[in-house]
């Protein structure tokens, strides 16, 4: 059945859809029960499950990844709710130091299947600490997958890919897309969790990203085809481990490619996709890999975030820098 | 010095049982426990003791990159350990070598961990005794979410002692600060979890004293969480044994959690890294060591009738467990190339089959002369 749901639905009924396939997953986090999330991702799912399922802990977040992994011990599939990306540090810890490495130090005794939910990314005007891009810290650190939806199609289908893996998955959400609405394909299956695609076909130039940058993306290689620039548009998907075989044949078709993200630039996801993407196309390369990123400074107030985040002019100026060479 | 009027005790320091109102229900569950348990008890601290002994002396020998000491904890560890029922689960911070072993790890997986073979070394779905967590707290956090999925299976407060599951997570006094300690507290009181706290308080955390932890005596952390909370003289294994022993049966029966302060010492140093001079006097050491666990247990037996043919096994039993880990401590093996990839993720993950390939083959590119 094809459905049209914003992505905060489409999340929302694959969750659904998880908890109903295993009744060893279950959700926790601050206001997901009652209220059913601050962003309404949870929604009607304690009616449905119970309180045993969707548990509205108490906040802390170290609290909650801690008690996610004891729980996952046990045989559970916990679902972690980070309120807002910015408030994911008072969990670093437990997530870096202790669910990254538990199945390592395990040797195979034990796996940790859990994923941890967190809404990222700006433009939604909002206060400190609310609309920030923190993936590398968890791209850089083995042990955890990392993966955005950039569609209602792959949220539906990506949650529920990432609560069936064995390995924690850090599921970014993007929340500048939650609301828009497009098709939901609820009886399909989708691609792999870890394949990146391209999703416009182009010649000039290969641009990649992930999430709301995607939407932005497709956006600019609209206008690039009017000014007659054929833009490839790769949407990531996985940002850990990155599939780079679309990207890298797509880049031997173009020799250009442009990396965007919301994320400061420095030792971030682009630069390591930068860097790959030397080591293996150089032949190919027409020109150096250009970075479309935030600035390295901390997310600004809300007056000040169209400055920082990478908009379509901005795009189309590393593209044209990239057909300078 | 940390013994107050709130320590409950059973055993005195000169190795004589003590009346009180307070410990009714704790005397008579001692005086239930066989002959056999009882020297079973002293069987265990000493044995480990001897172990510890010889560990350090690994170390000194080059062949630990790292000891970490339990002398004069052997009470509070011994008597909790043998308070658990087979059901439970044991979360331990990693200094609780006793309890490993009457929990049945091979103490020489212990040593492994210690040698730079492993970060882990036994599978805790086999004993029930998770692995040694080293960042402090982390593994409260764990314990509390681990006993919380104990709740809601049903595996807890159904009435039936004999099967109800309880969860006992160890923790020091420098880590009662920590944050995750208290959200640890918060979750498990939030939720009525089957869990028992015991802080282990050696009056140290590497070199600063526990004064600098809290201005008050830390069972009433316990208290200001509204967890019920007991201060117990750790270095008299009957206590600790009696005490655990009821926390942990109120817990599985669905009481909530309990917590339980052990005042004990660490008569050795926190690692052999450190070097204890520097920051507490000989004299507190020497009053420390009168209180020791296992001198007062000794007398204790002796008065009940054990006889020297005993104590000389047992002393030969230790012996024997310090040559038996020394030996097979030496043929452990070493992990090789696959214990650093395949196991960082459980489902197959392609930057570890490729950065393993490469690591393969360039070792292998050496013939050998590496």
């Amino acid at each position: 059945m094809t459905e049209n749901l914003s992505l905060a639905k489409a999340i929302n009924r694959g969750l659904q859809r998880a908890m109903q396939d295993n009744d060893r997953v279950l959700l926790m986090g601050e206001d997901i029960g009652t209220l059913g999330g601050v962003f309404r991702v949870t929604e009607g799912l304690k009616n449905e499950f119970g309180e045993n399922r969707v548990l509205d802990t108490p906040l802390a977040e170290s609290g909650i990844v801690g008690t996610a992994i004891g729980l996952a011990m046990r045989g559970f599939r916990p679902v972690c709710e980070i309120q807002f990306d910015g408030f994911v540090y008072p969990a670093f810890d437990q997530i870096v130091s202790q669910l990254a490495k538990l199945t390592s130090r395990h040797q195979g005794d034990q796996s940790f299947p859990i994923v941890i939910r967190i809404p990222y990314g700006g433009h939604i005007g909002a206060i400190e600490h609310h609309q920030e891009s923190p993936e590398s810290y968890f791209t850089h650190t083995s042990g955890l997958r990392v993966v955005s939806p950039a569609t209602p199609n792959d949220g539906y289908h990506m949650i529920q890919q990432a609560i069936q893996s064995n390995d924690p998955v850090i599921f970014f959400e993007p929340k500048a897309r939650y609301w828009p609405k497009s098709d939901v394909d609820t009886d399909g299956t989708s691609a792999p969790l870890h394949q990146s695609r391209v999703v416009r076909t182009g010649t000039d130039v290969t641009v990649v990203g992930h999430g709301a940058m995607v939407a932005m993306l497709l956006d600019a290689a609209e206008v690039a085809a009017g000014e007659g620039i054929s833009l490839e548009v790769v949407d990531l998907r996985s940002l850990s481990p990155i599939d780079y075989d679309p990207i890298l044949l797509s880049v031997e078709k173009t020799g250009r490619l442009v990396v965007a993200q919301e994320a400061p630039g420095g030792t971030s996801l682009g630069s390591e996709i930068a860097a790959t993407v030397a080591e293996r196309a150089f032949y190919y390369l027409e020109a150096p890999v250009m970075r479309v990123s935030g600035f390295d400074v901390p997310f600004p107030p809300a007056h000040l975030e169209s400055l920082f985040l990478p908009d379509v002019d901005r795009i189309l100026d590393a593209v044209d820098r990239a057909r300078g060479y | 010095m940390p013994y107050t009027e709130a320590t409950l005790q059973l055993l005195s320091v000169d190795g004589v049982l003590v009346e009180s109102d307070r410990t009714e229900q704790h005397r008579a569950l001692v005086d239930a426990l066989s002959e056999q348990q009882l020297r079973d008890f002293y069987r265990e601290m000493v044995v480990t003791r001897r172990f510890d002994i010889e560990s350090g002396n690994l170390q000194r020998q080059g062949q630990l990159a790292l000891w970490v000491p339990s002398l004069g904890q052997e009470g509070a560890q011994v008597g909790s350990a043998f308070a658990t029922r087979e059901q439970d689960t044991i979360f331990p911070s990693y200094r609780e070598h006793a309890i490993a072993r009457i929990r049945g790890v091979d103490p020489v997986a212990i040593l492994a961990l210690l040698r730079g073979h492993t970060h882990g070394g036994w599978n805790p779905n086999d004993s029930r005794f998770r692995l040694y967590t080293i960042v402090l707290s982390s593994q409260a956090l764990h314990a509390v979410g681990y006993a919380m999925g104990t709740a809601m299976e049903g595996k807890s407060g159904t009435g039936d002692v004999a099967t109800d599951e309880a969860t006992i997570v160890y923790f020091g006094d420098g880590a009662s600060s920590e944050g995750d300690a208290n959200e640890a507290l918060v979750f498990a009181q939030s939720y009525q979890s089957p869990i028992v706290f015991f802080l282990q308080n050696n009056q140290y955390a590497i070199s600063v004293p526990v004064v600098r932890q809290s201005r008050s005596p830390l069972y009433q952390r316990g208290e200001g969480f509204g967890i019920e909370s007991y201060q117990i003289d750790g270095n008299d294994v009957l206590i600790s044994y009696a005490v655990t022993k009821l926390a942990l049966d109120d817990a599985r029966s669905g009481k909530g959690p309990r917590f339980i302060e052990a005042q004990t010492y660490r008569l050795g140093a926190h690692t052999t890294s450190d070097d204890p001079t520097k920051y507490r006097d000989s004299a507190e050491e020497e009053m420390w060591k009168t209180r020791d666990p296992i001198a007062r247990f000794d007398k204790f037996l002796r008065a009940k009738g054990a006889q020297d043919a005993f104590f000389a096994d047992v002393k030969q039993e230790g012996e024997d467990l310090a040559a038996d880990v020394r030996r097979r401590l030496l043929e452990h093996t070493p992990p090789t190339i696959d214990a650093m990839f395949d196991h960082v993720y459980t489902d197959e993950h392609p930057l570890m089959i490729a950065q393993k390939a490469w690591l393969v083959d360039y070792e292998a590119s050496f013939g050998g002369d590496r």
